[in-house]
C-alpha cells in the first residue's frame, strides 16, 4: 500500500520514531512545517517543542536540553544556518548529538524563501570557525526523508557530533507517493551515558568516542566550549589542544567508511556515470531511466552521506566510466570534491541556480 | 538517583582552585557571596548547573564543586534555558557579564517573557574586562573606556526594568559590597521562576582606573542615573517549563503520527505518466482540488505527485499546483509540457503562460469563461460553471473544473473522485462530493 505524503511530515515521523524528546526552532519558509508538525506532535511523547526567539536561542536550547538528557532536533534553512554558525562550533567542541535539518532555498542571503537551492552543500560542511568536520546526510524521496532523520539520530549518538539532514524546499514541501513498505527503519541505538562521574571527555584513542555525561546524574558534569582537557578544564597546554583537536578529527573521518551512505545504479558497458543527491537525484534516476529504455547504457550513483565525501563509493563507480556528471542546483559545489577523488574521468557538471529543478531532459542531454 | 541517597551538607561549594580575577575585582566578592547562597541553601551539587556565559566572568564556573557550563558569548541563557526545559528539577544559575547582557538582549528579553526558571546573576562593571575595557550596553553616560575615549555618548541599559515589565518573576539591584547578597541569591534560587540580579561591581584592571571609580561612586551614578535598588519586581506568572507540561497534559500519551496508507479500490486506464497543471488564484481551493486528484489516483493504483506554488503572501496572487501521475513511480515532479491544464483565473493564466505556450493541439485546456483566450496552441474547452444544476461559490471553482476535466481526460473514475471526496476532513467531505457530482452531470 501507498500513502501520499510530504517530506517535512516523514522528517518528523523519523524524528518521533527515533526517539526525539527535544526540537526547538524558529520559523523559516520551508522549514516551517516541521516546527509546526513538532509543536503538535512532541508533547504527546513527552517531549518538548520550543519556538525560540530566533535561530541561535533555538539551537543553544537545543544544546542545554541535550546535556540535560534530550534528543534534540532543530529545522531551519540557509539563512537560519548562518545563524546557527557558532552554535554549531559549540556543538563540534563540546561533542553534542544534535540533529539540524537544512531544508535548502535559494541563496544568498534571504534569497527565494520559496524556491528550490541546494546551495548549503559546502556551508554545512565548513559553516563554523575552525574547519573541525561534521556528518552531513541527504535524502533523495521521501522515503528516504523517514530513514535518514532516523539515521541521523544514531549517527549523532554514535560520534557525539551535529549531523545534517540536507534536504530542500522541494522534497519537504512537495507531496508524493511512497510505497509504505520502503521507509526502511534504521536502528537508533540508546545514548551511551556516563554512569557515575568521572571525565566528562576522552581524547586516547583519538577516533573513540567516549559515553555522554549529563546533567543531574550520579556526577558532577562540565561542559565548556574553550579548548579543554578530559575533564573540561579550560587549557592551552599544546600538547592537550592538539590531542582534543586530533580527536574531533578522527572520530569522524576514522569511521568515514562506515558512515558512507550511498545507491550506486551501475550498468555493465556505460561509459557515463552520473552523480547527484537530494531532489536532483529523482531526475537523473528518471533520466537513466529513459536513457536505458531508449538502449543507451548509463550509471548513477545517488550520494545520501554528503559529508565525510563517500571517496570509496565514488571511485568504485567511476572507475570504469569515461565521463562524470554532476547534477546539483548550485554553482558545483559538490563536483569539487568529485574532482577532488577521481582522476580517471571527465567532470561535467550541470547546474541550475535560477530557482528551478534540474530537468531529466538536462541530464539525458548530458550523457556521452 | 535513589531516594535512599543521603546528601552530606558541603561547608563549601567552592573547589580549591584560586581564583583568578585581578586584585580588586568585584568577581571575588560576588562569588563568594555565591558560594554562601549555595551553602546556605545544601543544594545537591549534581543538581545545581552554573552556566557560564564570556568574559572574565566566564571563567567563574571552574571554582565550583557543581555541575557546569560554559557556552558562547550573550548565548547563555539559551542553554540554561534548554537545561531547565529538558530537567525542572535542576537549578539553573547563569553568570553573565554586562556584555553578554548586551550581546544577548533578545535572549534576555524573552527568557523574562517566558519566566523560565532560572537564576541570572549580572555582574556588571560597565566595561569589557577581557578584551580591553571597552564600553557595553551598561556602560553610564560620559563614562571614559578604550572605546569611548571622549566620554559615553549612549544612555546605559536599564536591565532590571527591561526585565520587570516583561514578566520576570525576581528583580534586584545591588553592588557586589552589600552584605545580603548571599541572602538575595539564595531568595532568587528559590523562588524558581526567571529571576535577575543586576550586580554592579568594580573592573579594577579599567573601568575603576579610567574613571576614578570606587565603592561610593557606584551609589552615587545609581543616584544619577535615577536608577533604584533592592528588590524592584516580583511577579507571580506561571514559571515556563512548568506550564509547559500543565499545558500538554492532556495530549500526553496520544499516539505518534504514523503512515496514512490509502488502498487502491479502483482502476485507471492511464498507461504513461499524465501531467496536469491546475492553474487559479490565492484562496481559490487550488491545492485541495489538487490533492482531492491526488488521492483519486492513489485510490486507482497510480502513482501521483503534487508540487504547489504559490507567493509568500499566502492570500494574494497565483496558486498553481502541478500533478504527476503515472503506473510507475513518479521520480521528477515540475512540469514544462502539460497535458492538460485547469485554468482558473488570470493570476493563473500569466503563471503558467510558459507551459500554456508549450502545449500543443493534443494537449487539453479546460477554462472557466473569463480565462478562455489564454495564448496555446492546446485544444481549449470552456467549462462555464452558471451549467452546474448547483450555485458554486468561487472556492469550489477549482473542484468543479478538475472533476468536469478528470471526466473528459479518463485518468481516474467518477468513483475514485468521489472515494477521495470521503476521505476530505471535516464539513467539506459532503460538499466536494456534491461539487464533483454537478461538474460530471
Amino acid at each position: 500500500v501507498r500513502e501520499f505524503v510530504d517530506g517535512s511530515t516523514a522528517i518528523v515521523r523519523g524524528a518521533l520514531d527515533a526517539g526525539c524528546s527535544f526540537f526547538a526552532g524558529y520559523p523559516i519558509t520551508p522549514a516551517s512545517p516541521i516546527l509546526m508538525q513538532m509543536m503538535r506532535e512532541l508533547p504527546k511523547v513527552d517531549g518538548i517543542a520550543v519556538q525560540g526567539e530566533d535561530e541561535i536561542a533555538s539551537i543553544g536550547m537545543c544544546i542545554g536540553a541535550t546535556l540535560a538528557g534530550a534528543r534534540a532536533m532543530t529545522a531551519t534553512s540557509g539563512p537560519g544556518i548562518s545563524l546557527y554558525s557558532e552554535n554549531i562550533g559549540l556543538a563540534i567542541i563540546g561533542e553534542v548529538p544534535l540533529v539540524i535539518v537544512d531544508v535548502q532555498r535559494l541563496g544568498p542571503a534571504t534569497g527565494g524563501a520559496t524556491t528550490v537551492g541546494q546551495g548549503d552543500v559546502q556551508f554545512v560542511r565548513w559553516g563554523t570557525a575552525g574547519g573541525y568536520p561534521i556528518i552531513a546526510l541527504a535524502p533523495s524521496s521521501v522515503a528516504e526523508c523517514y530513514s535518514l532523520t532516523r539515521h541521523a539520530f544514531d549517527l549523532a549518538e554514535r560520534f557525539r557530533c551535529p549531523v545534517f539532514l540536507l534536504t530542500d524546499k522541494e522534497l519537504n514541501m512537495t507531496t508524493t507517493t511512497v510505497e509504505v513498505e520502503d521507509y526502511e527503519a534504521p536502528p537508533v541505538r540508546a545514548r551511551d551515558v556516563l554512569a557515575a562521574g568521572g571525565p566528562p571527555y576522552r581524547y586516547l584513542p583519538a577516533a573513540g568516542v567516549p559515553p555522554i555525561a549529563q546533567y543531574g546524574g550520579e556526577g558532577i558534569v562540565r561542559f565548556t566550549g574553550s579548548t579543554h582537557d578530559e575533564r573540561a578544564i579550560i587549557t592551552k597546554s599544546p600538547a592537550k589542544v592538539a590531542q582534543m583537536n586530533e580527536h574531533l578529527r578522527a572520530k569522524i573521518e576514522d569511521h568515514a567508511a562506515e558512515i558512507e551512505l550511498t545507491r550506486p545504479d551501475l550498468q555493465y558497458g556505460a561509459s557515463t556515470l552520473f552523480v547527484s543527491y537530494g531532489v536532483t537525484a529523482g531526475a537523473m534516476r528518471e533520466a537513466v531511466v529513459r536513457l536505458r529504455s531508449a538502449n543507451k547504457a548509463a550509471s548513477c550513483l545517488t550520494l545520501n552521506t554528503l559529508w565525510p565525501v563517500p571517496e570509496r563509493a565514488i571511485v568504485e563507480a567511476a572507475s570504469a566510466v569515461r565521463r562524470v556528471v554532476v547534477a546539483e542546483l548550485n554553482h558545483g559545489q559538490y563536483r569539487r570534491e568529485i574532482e577532488r577523488v577521481v582522476r580517471s574521468a571527465e567532470i561535467v557538471g550541470v547546474h541550475r541556480v535560477d530557482g528551478e529543478l534540474i530537468a531529466p531532459e538536462a541530464l539525458v542531454e548530458a550523457w556521452a | 538517583m535513589s531516594a535512599a541517597t543521603t546528601i552530606t551538607p558541603l561547608a563549601t561549594y567552592r573547589n580549591d582552585t584560586p581564583y583568578p580575577f585581578c586584585p580588586g575585582c568585584g568577581h571575588h566578592l560576588i562569588l563568594d557571596h555565591l558560594n554562601r547562597a549555595l551553602t546556605k541553601m545544601q543544594l545537591d551539587p549534581r543538581r545545581v548547573v552554573l552556566v557560564s556565559d564570556i568574559g572574565c566572568s566566564g571563567l567563574s564556573d571552574q571554582y565550583f564543586a557543581v555541575s557546569a557550563f560554559h557556552g558562547l558569548h550573550g548565548r547563555s541563557i539559551t542553554y540554561a534555558t534548554g537545561i531547565k526545559l529538558a530537567r525542572p528539577d535542576l537549578k539553573v544559575i547563569v553568570i553573565m557579564g554586562d556584555g553578554g547582557t548586551g550581546i544577548g538582549g533578545a535572549h534576555l528579553l524573552n527568557a523574562a517573557r517566558r519566566n523560565i526558571g532560572i537564576t541570572v546573576l549580572v555582574f556588571n562593571n560597565f566595561n569589557f574586562g577581557m578584551t580591553g575595557g571597552q564600553h557595553s550596553t551598561t556602560t553610564p553616560s560620559g563614562a571614559i573606556t578604550s572605546t569611548t575615549p571622549g566620554g559615553n555618548l549612549e544612555r546605559p541599559l536599564d536591565v532590571c526594568a527591561t526585565v520587570g515589565v516583561n514578566g520576570a518573576g525576581y528583580v534586584w539591584r545591588g553592588t557586589s559590597f552589600d552584605k545580603d547578597l548571599a541572602d538575595r541569591i539564595a531568595e532568587a534560587v528559590d523562588a524558581e521562576c526567571f529571576a535577575l540580579l543586576d550586580i554592579w561591581e568594580l573592573c579594577s584592571a579599567y573601568y575603576m582606573p579610567s574613571n576614578r571609580a570606587t565603592k561610593r561612586t557606584l551609589a552615587t551614578t545609581l543616584k544619577e542615573l535615577g536608577l533604584e535598588g533592592g528588590l524592584l519586581y516580583r511577579a507571580g506568572h506561571p514559571e515556563f517549563a512548568a506550564a509547559y507540561r500543565a499545558a500538554t497534559t492532556s495530549v500526553r500519551g496520544a499516539p505518534r503520527p504514523s503512515p496514512r496508507p490509502v488502498t487502491p479500490r479502483f482502476a485507471s486506464p492511464l498507461e504513461r505518466t499524465f501531467r496536469i497543471v491546475i492553474a487559479g488564484s490565492a484562496g481559490g481551493k487550488v491545492r485541495s482540488a489538487a490533492r482531492l486528484i491526488g488521492e483519486a489516483a492513489l485510490l486507482s493504483g497510480l502513482w501521483a505527485t503534487e508540487r504547489d506554488d504559490y507567493p509568500i503572501t499566502v492570500k494574494t496572487g497565483h496558486s498553481l499546483a502541478e500533478l504527476v501521475l503515472g503506473p510507475r513511480p513518479i521520480e521528477y515532479t515540475a512540469i514544462t509540457r502539460p497535458d492538460a491544464v485547469i485554468l482558473l483565473s488570470a493570476d493563473g493564466a500569466a503563471k503558467a503562460a510558459g507551459r500554456l505556450a508549450a502545449m500543443r493541439p493534443e494537449d487539453r485546456v479546460f477554462a472557466l469563461p473569463e480565462v478562455a483566450d489564454a495564448k496555446t496552441s492546446a485544444t481549449v474547452r470552456v467549462i462555464d460553471p452558471a451549467d452546474a444544476p448547483v450555485r458554486l461559490t468561487s472556492s469550489r471553482l477549482a473542484l468543479y473544473c478538475a472533476a468536469a476535466a478528470m471526466k473528459e481526460l479518463g485518468v481516474v473514475t467518477v468513483e475514485a473522485l468521489l472515494a477521495a471526496a470521503e476521505m476530505t476532513k471535516g464539513e467539506h467531505a459532503a460538499e466536494n462530493a456534491e461539487t464533483i457530482r454537478a461538474a460530471i452531470g
